[in-house]
C-alpha cells in the first residue's frame, strides 16, 4: 500500500465529517424546527431554498468556501485553506440544507393534533418546540445521519479546500481519486471497502433506530 | 373550585364567511355547560376560543373567580385544558403522557408519581403505566388523555366531543371519571358535542350553535323546545 497511512486516513475522515455534522446540527436542527413550525413572511420562500440547496453540487460548495478562504477571500485572514478546519466548513455548507431541510420535513410530519394537544397541556412556545422535536426524533436523528453519511463520501469539495495533502488533509475519498489515477486499485478498493463499512454501520443504526420507534 | 367564564360579543372568521357571528356565553363557576349544534356550526372554535388557544376577531373571554381575571399569559392557560375529540398519545410510554403537564408545571418527581398513578386509576388504567402510548386501543388512549388532562388538576376542563367513536362501556367510563373528578374539586366542565342524548345526561344548561349563530341559550329542556325546525331536528337526533 505504499506511504498511505490508512488509519491515519480513516481518522481524517471521521474526525472531519463528524465535526462538520455536529456543528450543521447545532444550527440545523433548531432552525429546521423553527422553519416546520412558524409562519412569517418569507418563511415560505425560506423553505423553498433550503430544499432547493439540497441540490447544491458540491463542486460548486467547494468553489465557493475557496474562494472565501483564499488568501485574496473575506476569510482569507483565518489561513484555513488546506487544513482540516477547512474542510470541515466545506462539508459543513455542504450539508447544512440536507441536515435542516430533513429536520423541517420529520417536524412537519408532526400531526397538527399533537401540536394541539401539547398547547392544552399549557406549553410555551419553547416547550411546544422542544416536545414537537422530541416527537420527530426518529425523523431527525435520520436527518443527522445522512448529513454524517453525505458528509464522509463528499469528495469534490474536500479535494478544493483540503488540497489531499497526504498526511494532513487527505481523507477516504480524495485517497481512493489519488490512488486509482496511481494505478493502486488494491489500495483503491480497500478504502472503498472500508467507507462503505462506514455507511453500512451508519444506516444500520438508523434503520435499528427507526424499528425500535 | 372552576372558574367561572364570561365570554361576550365572539365573533370569528378565517378569511371567508363567520364561523361565529356575536356569540355571548356564561358559564357558573362548577357548572358542567354544553355547547351543542350540528357539525360546522363553530362550536370547536369557540371552544379554542374559551381555552384561549385562539384569539376571536371581535369580543372578549373573562374568567372569574372570587376576582375577574383577564388574559394574563401563561399562568392563566395552565389553570384549564382541553381534552380532543382525537386526544393524540405522545411517542413515549402511558406514565410519560400523563406526567407531561405535570413536568411542564415544574413538579417534583415524587408528586407527578403520585398524580399519575391517582390519575390512572380514576380511568381504570392501573398498571398501564409502561406501556407505549402508540399501541394502545382508541378507547384506553381516550382514557389515558382524560388522565392527562385531570392530573394536572385544572380548574376549568374543555371536553371537545370527548367520547365521539368510543363504545359504551368506554363512554361510561369516562362520563363516570368525569363526574368523580367534578364532585372532588369543583371544576368548571365545558362540553361540546353533536350528541344531544349525552348533553342532556351531563348539563343542565346549554348553547345551541347553527352556522356560528347562537339560536338558543340557557336550560336545556327550554331550549329543546324552542320553536325552531334546526333545533327540534337537533334534538330529535335528525341533524347532525
Amino acid at each position: 500500500m505504499g506511504e498511505l497511512d490508512i488509519a491515519q486516513v480513516v481518522a481524517l475522515s471521521l474526525y472531519v465529517s463528524i465535526t462538520a455534522t455536529v456543528l450543521t446540527s447545532l444550527v440545523g436542527l433548531p432552525l429546521g424546527a423553527f422553519l416546520a413550525l412558524k409562519r412569517f413572511r418569507g418563511s415560505w420562500l425560506m423553505r423553498t431554498g433550503v430544499y432547493t440547496l439540497f441540490a447544491l453540487p458540491s463542486v460548486v460548495v467547494g468553489l465557493v468556501v475557496y474562494t472565501m478562504l483564499s488568501h485574496s477571500g473575506p476569510l482569507g485572514v483565518l489561513d484555513w485553506l488546506w487544513t482540516p478546519i477547512g474542510m470541515v466548513l466545506a462539508e459543513s455548507v455542504l450539508i447544512f440544507p440536507l441536515v435542516t431541510g430533513l429536520t423541517m420535513s420529520a417536524v412537519s410530519d408532526v400531526d397538527e393534533s399533537v401540536r394541539l394537544t401539547i398547547r392544552t397541556l399549557g406549553a410555551s412556545n419553547r416547550q411546544l418546540m422542544m416536545r414537537v422535536m422530541h416527537e420527530a426524533r426518529f425523523g431527525i436523528f435520520g436527518a443527522v445521519m445522512v448529513g454524517f453519511g453525505r458528509a464522509i463520501s463528499e469528495v469534490g469539495a474536500v479535494w478544493m479546500v483540503g488540497g489531499n495533502i497526504k498526511g494532513s488533509t487527505q481523507v477516504i475519498t480524495t485517497a481512493i481519486m489519488q490512488q486509482t489515477q496511481m494505478g493502486d486499485f488494491g489500495t483503491s478498493f480497500a478504502l472503498a471497502g472500508i467507507l462503505l463499512i462506514i455507511a453500512f454501520v451508519v444506516f444500520f443504526v438508523i434503520r435499528e433506530i427507526q424499528e425500535r420507534g | 373550585m372552576g372558574l367561572a367564564i364570561e365570554a361576550a360579543g365572539i365573533s370569528k372568521s378565517y378569511g371567508g364567511p363567520a364561523v361565529l357571528s356575536s356569540v355571548n356565553l356564561k358559564v357558573e363557576a362548577g357548572e358542567l355547560f354544553a355547547i351543542l349544534g350540528p357539525s360546522g356550526s363553530g362550536k370547536s372554535t369557540l371552544l379554542r376560543i374559551l381555552d384561549l388557544l385562539e384569539q376571536p376577531d371581535q369580543g372578549e373571554v373573562t374568567f372569574g373567580g372570587p376576582e375577574s381575571i383577564l388574559w394574563d399569559g401563561q399562568r392563566l392557560r395552565r389553570r384549564m385544558t382541553m381534552l380532543l375529540q382525537r386526544s393524540m398519545m405522545f411517542r413515549d410510554t402511558v406514565f410519560g403522557n400523563v406526567a407531561y403537564g405535570l413536568r411542564l408545571r415544574g413538579l417534583q418527581e415524587r408528586e407527578i408519581r403520585d398524580r399519575v398513578l391517582n390519575a390512572l386509576g380514576d380511568v381504570g388504567l392501573q398498571g398501564f403505566e409502561r406501556r407505549k402510548a402508540l399501541t394502545l386501543s382508541g378507547g384506553e388512549a381516550q382514557r389515558v388523555a382524560f388522565a392527562r388532562a385531570i392530573a394536572i388538576e385544572p380548574e376549568v376542563l374543555f371536553l371537545d366531543e370527548f367520547t365521539a367513536n368510543l363504545d359504551p362501556p368506554n363512554i361510561r367510563m369516562l362520563e363516570s371519571a368525569l363526574a368523580a373528578y367534578r364532585q372532588k374539586t369543583g371544576c368548571t366542565v365545558v362540553l361540546v358535542s353533536h350528541n344531544p342524548f349525552q348533553a342532556q345526561r351531563l348539563a343542565k344548561r346549554c348553547l345551541f350553535l347553527y352556522q356560528g349563530e347562537v339560536l338558543g341559550s340557557g336550560p336545556i329542556d327550554d331550549v329543546r323546545r324552542l320553536d325552531d325546525d334546526r333545533t327540534v331536528a337537533f334534538f330529535r337526533g335528525d341533524l347532525i
